[in-house]
């Protein structure tokens, strides 16, 4: 029997993987956004270590002080360390904005996998619940719930999920409804795999790479949304660190103490321009219709 | 021969929004021990339908109307569709290889995680021996330095290579049954020759018995024990291999005949094709599909309802008003 020419696997595999890197770092946007996102990263996990002040210190120093070097970024009204609290801001905009993704997310994509795959009354059902939570604007949504609730980072992480739920269902459900027709669904369904197999290991690994870009990129979007709650004053309660509330409270003092509002305000920008940054470059290297392109 | 599997007067329709379309209209066919037989028929007459039926794999709109198939002593048709005892069937008993190798296997996966998956499913075998297994099924199939290639994803081995891996994972788990839907359309004839050869062996090794679904009668005709034809939905002719090419009865089966060349005809004889079209499947006349491209009809043809499928001699059955003076005995099917 005459045999296909073998050629040995390694070399091309660690290529894919290359290739993934090159094209993720060929823009320097994204490498700007990769290293920002790094940076937010760090000051999350040694917030401890890198603030210089207890950030809920009242009296730190005096209250309103301009930028100085005992206070890089001045103080705010009850004199706390504006530095050591956005340091601090981090950790709940981090917090909030992984929880959020990562709940909605499961919620979402289980939601959508089903609908998806199984036609019929459950599709219907559950699409018709997602369109109906998506014609409320995500800010609108997250504000009716964390009113209702309260304040506090348990119920933001909620309301947000519950925003985050239907761009995933609508995302997963898509995707589900193409890749279920495929060949090797059909076949791996011959050799007896249950409707939950074929979901969670082979519709499941295919689906990833449009979610992962739309996980990192909502990463962003719910901190804003975050910043947003808390900023009108639902969102995280005082003494927390928040950047949204920072905003709030600094904004009263915009002219005579611009830092306060300022500060804050660009860390958002900053995280949410990562995240988005980083969100583009994944799409560009996980798009297989770009593979070979770039 | 011992019957293995036997399938009885299987409907499967599918309600779509022009018509109801009798895709598989009362289908009888029986697959003996270690047997291989082909099912021959052209796009669209139903032939892939029925073996989807006989794995209750329809999905909707398609729906399995009436029929038995017994396998094993039980009604697989009684089963629920997506039971327990339906999927220890599928893969573990009754396997299935299809046509397109290109979009078979999951391509974010590796050729190891889909071929263990089933041996752990259905065998309860640990990893590390499902990928014993695994290998060995490779280097079966004729995938050289299988330990390498098995950690490979699937855009990394050809078509033909892939089809191979297809049968090593169909015959992972020592079914009784490999159908095989179109499994050589898509590739290159050499390649398919060498396929066919090795699905031969792979189910002598295995005892098991091989459903070859092909539009393509030169396919079966070397490998084939029996053969059925089937024309919209319903099986028109069948017999051993040899009554099928040496005394083809239907018209059906003769126009078949006549358009594939034979080395054994004299030279320069042209081929003639089956003039005219297949027919449309949604609200089909009552009478023989055929009719409209058939040029040995008679009155009786246009007046009759289908014709039933009636013993002929020794194994051949046929389904046609014409030829069928050496009728044996009473209709078969209903």
């Amino acid at each position: 029997m005459i045999q296909d020419n073998t050629v040995t696997a390694t070399p091309r595999r660690v290529s894919e993987r290359r290739r993934f890197m090159r094209v993720f770092f060929s823009r320097k946007i994204v490498v700007l956004g990769f290293l920002l996102m790094l940076l937010f990263l760090f000051t999350t996990i040694f917030a401890g270590w890198l603030a210089p002040y207890d950030p809920n210190q009242v009296g730190a120093g005096a209250p309103l002080v301009q930028p100085s070097k005992e206070h890089l970024l001045g103080t705010d009204t009850l004199g706390r360390d504006t530095l050591s609290r956005l340091i601090y801001g981090s950790q709940t905009a981090m917090l909030v904005g992984f929880v959020s993704v990562a709940i909605g997310s499961i919620i979402g994509i289980t939601l959508g996998l089903f609908a998806g795959y199984l036609t019929g009354i459950i599709n219907v059902a559950i699409m018709r619940v997602i369109d109906v939570l998506m014609a409320f604007p995500t800010i609108l949504l997250a504000l009716v719930v964390a009113a209702v609730l309260g304040g506090g980072i348990q119920n933001v992480i909620i309301a947000l999920s519950l925003t985050a739920i239907p761009t995933y269902a609508r995302v997963t459900c898509g995707v589900t409804l193409s890749l279920k027709e495929n060949d090797y669904i059909l076949i791996e369904r011959t050799m007896g795999a249950s409707n939950v197999r074929v979901l969670l290991l082979h519709i499941l690994p295919n689906a990833l790479p449009p979610l992962l870009v739309l996980m990192t990129m909502q990463l962003g979007t719910l901190i804003l949304a975050e910043a947003g709650l808390s900023f009108l004053g639902i969102g995280i309660e005082a003494p927390t660190a928040a950047w949204g509330s920072m905003v709030a409270d600094g904004y009263k003092y915009l002219l005579k103490n611009p830092v306060l509002s300022f500060a804050p305000g660009i860390a958002i920008m900053v995280v949410v321009f990562g995240f988005n940054m980083v969100g583009d470059g994944l799409r560009d290297a996980l798009d297989p219709k770009l593979r070979g392109l770039l | 021969m011992a019957e293995l599997l036997q399938v009885n007067n299987l409907k499967t329709q599918f309600k779509t929004e022009s018509g109801l379309v009798k895709a598989v209209d009362g289908i009888s066919y029986q697959i003996g021990e270690r047997e291989i037989v082909g099912i021959v028929g052209e796009s669209g007459c139903g032939k892939s339908v029925t073996q989807l039926s006989v794995m209750q794999l329809i999905s909707k709109p398609g729906e399995i109307v009436s029929g038995e198939v017994i396998f094993e002593g039980h009604d697989l048709l009684k089963f629920e569709a997506n039971g327990r005892e339906m999927r220890s069937i599928r893969g573990a008993k009754i396997a299935m290889i299809f046509q397109e190798p290109m979009s078979s296997l999951n391509p974010v996966l590796t050729v190891k995680r889909q071929l263990t998956e089933m041996l752990i499913l259905h065998k309860g075998m640990s990893k590390e021996d499902a990928r014993k297994r695994a290998i060995e099924l490779l280097s079966m199939v004729g995938i050289s330095s299988a330990e390498k290639r098995i950690d490979d994803y699937p855009h990394q081995f050809s078509g033909g290579m892939r089809q191979r891996v297809m049968i090593a994972m169909g015959l992972s788990c020592n079914p009784k049954i490999l159908i095989a839907d179109e499994p050589t359309t898509a590739l290159d004839v050499t390649t398919q020759a060498q396929l066919l050869e090795l699905m031969k062996n792979m189910v002598e090794q295995f005892r098991a018995s091989l459903v070859i679904v092909t539009h393509n009668l030169g396919v079966v005709a070397r490998y084939a024990q029996r053969i059925y034809i089937m024309y919209a939905g319903r099986i028109v002719e069948a017999g051993t291999t040899k009554d099928i090419f040496s005394n083809p009865r239907h018209p059906y089966t003769i126009g078949l005949l006549k358009c594939i060349p034979r080395l054994d005809e004299e030279e320069g004889k042209k081929l003639v094709p089956i003039t005219g079209l297949p027919p449309n499947l949604i609200n089909m006349p009552p009478t023989c599909a055929f009719l409209q491209r058939c040029n040995s009809r008679v009155k009786r043809c246009s007046q009759d309802p289908w014709p039933p499928l009636v013993k002929m001699n020794g194994d051949h059955y046929l389904s046609c008003y014409v030829n069928t003076k050496e009728q044996v005995s009473e209709p078969v099917t209903g």
